[in-house]
């Protein structure tokens, strides 16, 4: 199994990725992990404008068999949420990194990006 | 605890599946993904490990009577080749076990057990032996740990399981295609005998296929290999629960259990009460002529929401809405793209039709009664 894990993005233990550009961040979910759920059904996206805490469950994704949390990478406020993930979950699955992506973050506390996961971190954690 | 593994466990890990634990087994959830596995069984054929279950021989000239006073269906009417769904109940007709009964002889019955409830079941078949008046006259024996058994199942299988297995049947010398649903024959393997029954768990055509532990790998082998051409998938426990909950078949421990009787569950077609007592009879006789006053019914989602779960709580609608009851099942389905699930309610809210809640993670969503099966081939 080659996983994709791209190179510019931070990645937390909870296999959520971020891209952070400026104060924003867009999270997503990981190629590992979107193979680990399999047949993405439902995607459940936190309120726009909802103040998240790093670690904290702010959505949920679902496949056929199990309901798994989705958690802030980082903490900040939910600016923008990702409606085609919400209309078409299995973009979850066939692009995890661009069209699955879940929603955007302005981030309170951009430093907390240095205790995420780098590439070769998360590799390692996954074992790939 | 260590996890009992099937004789097709090495089987599986050679196909890569993805393995839970399931009443104590190590098991296939899936081997690619539930979608696939679950539309290869609804266009094609799917095989699925089913070793785990149990099998329990009844022999001796008083195997149907002692059959006709311990379970609810009526096993006489079984001739040789002939199986039946019934029920184990307690005395208060709560459901101990459901299982299928193959009459593979006069005085011949093998029954096929849950997996989670085998010591259940021996527990409660020991006892009912020990208090038949004519108990010298039939042997129960659990031989759960010798058998392996696979369930091959599509709209597509009967047009190859008779290359699986050659000659005729011993029973009725009938060739597998022939055999009608609920009939079963025995097929020769490599010298082994093999139980092949026109019964499932999915809502399409389909056999079940038991044999000793030491021949199921080589049936399995065979299996895959002659449907290949013909699109089998070997299928694990994830589209096995997504096709029995569409179809509406109760899994133990979600639709039934102890305190559950069948006419609750909408098995009453089962409970025979013509054929003298039987355990339970008492209370399923009033039950049938009083009604009950609560139903497993079917229900699907009406908007688009996250996928009904087992334990979610069911709600009536309107300004009094009260919560009325609590899914059994629930998934997305994968034929409807749509959440659907089984649960109990009062009587008064089980009528197709009915517009009811399912409350998801402290939100509730619309939902609706639907008749059974929830999925049905419209072919």
């Amino acid at each position: 199994m080659s996983t994709q894990i791209p190179a510019d993005l931070k990645y937390a233990k909870s296999h959520e990725w971020s891209r952070i550009a400026g104060d924003t961040a867009t999270v997503g979910i990981t190629d590992h992990a979107q193979h680990e759920l399999t047949d993405v059904v439902f995607v459940e996206l936190p309120a726009l404008g909802r103040q998240v805490k790093a670690g904290e469950a702010c959505a949920v994704v679902e496949s056929v068999k199990t309901a798994s949390d989705i958690y802030a990478p980082l903490s900040g406020e939910v600016i923008e949420l990702n409606k085609a993930v919400a209309d078409n979950p299995s973009l979850v699955n066939t692009e995890p990194y661009v069209g699955g992506w879940f929603f955007k973050l302005k981030l309170a506390a951009p430093a907390e990006a240095g205790q995420l996961l780098s590439v070769d971190q998360y590799r390692q954690q996954i074992g790939g | 605890m260590t996890l009992k593994r099937t004789p097709l466990f090495a089987a599986h890990q050679k196909l890569g599946a993805r393995l839970v634990e399931f009443g104590g087994w190590e098991m296939p959830v899936q081997y690619t993904s539930i979608m696939d596995e679950h539309q290869a069984v609804r266009t094609a054929a799917g095989l699925f490990d089913i070793s785990h279950m149990g099998e329990v021989w009844v022999i001796g000239a008083e195997a149907v009577n002692f059959l006709n006073a311990t379970l609810t269906n009526n096993a006489a009417k079984l001739a040789p080749g002939q199986a039946q769904y019934s029920l184990l109940c307690n005395e208060r007709g709560g459901v101990v076990d459901d299982l299928y009964l193959y009459c593979v002889g006069k005085e011949t019955f093998l029954l096929i057990i849950n997996a989670s409830r085998i010591e259940a079941d021996m527990e409660c078949l020991r006892a009912r032996h020990a208090a038949f008046a004519r108990c010298e006259g039939v042997l129960v024996t659990n031989v759960s740990s010798e058998y392996g058994a696979v369930a091959l199942q599509g709209p597509r299988v009967a047009e190859f399981i008779d290359q699986c297995f050659t000659g005729n049947g011993t029973i009725n010398a009938a060739r597998p295609a022939h055999l009608k649903k609920n009939e079963l024959d025995i097929f020769n393997f490599g010298g082994r005998d093999v139980f092949v029954a026109r019964t499932g768990y999915t809502g399409e055509d389909g056999f079940e296929i038991v044999t000793s532990e030491d021949t199921i790998e080589a049936v399995w082998d065979r299996v895959l290999e002659i449907g290949r051409p013909f699109g089998i998938k070997p299928t694990g426990l994830g589209a096995r629960d997504t096709l029995r909950t569409e179809a509406c078949l109760p899994l133990y421990g979600h639709e039934l259990d102890e305190n559950t009787t069948p006419i609750e569950a909408g098995l009453g077609f089962f409970v025979a009460l013509d054929k003298g007592d039987f355990t339970g009879r008492a209370l399923l006789a009033d039950q049938k002529a009083m009604g009950v006053a609560r139903k497993c019914v079917a229900f699907k989602m009406t908007d688009k929401s996250a996928p009904p779960r087992p334990h979610y709580p069911i709600w009536s609608t309107g300004p009094d809405a009260k919560k009325i009851g609590e899914a059994a099942s629930g998934t997305q389905s994968p034929s409807l793209s749509i959440g659907i699930g089984l649960g109990y309610v009062p009587t008064e809210f089980s009528q197709p039709d009915t517009l009811i809640e399912i409350e998801i993670r402290g939100r509730r969503s619309p939902a609706v009664v639907v008749r059974k099966p929830i999925y049905k081939k419209t072919t």
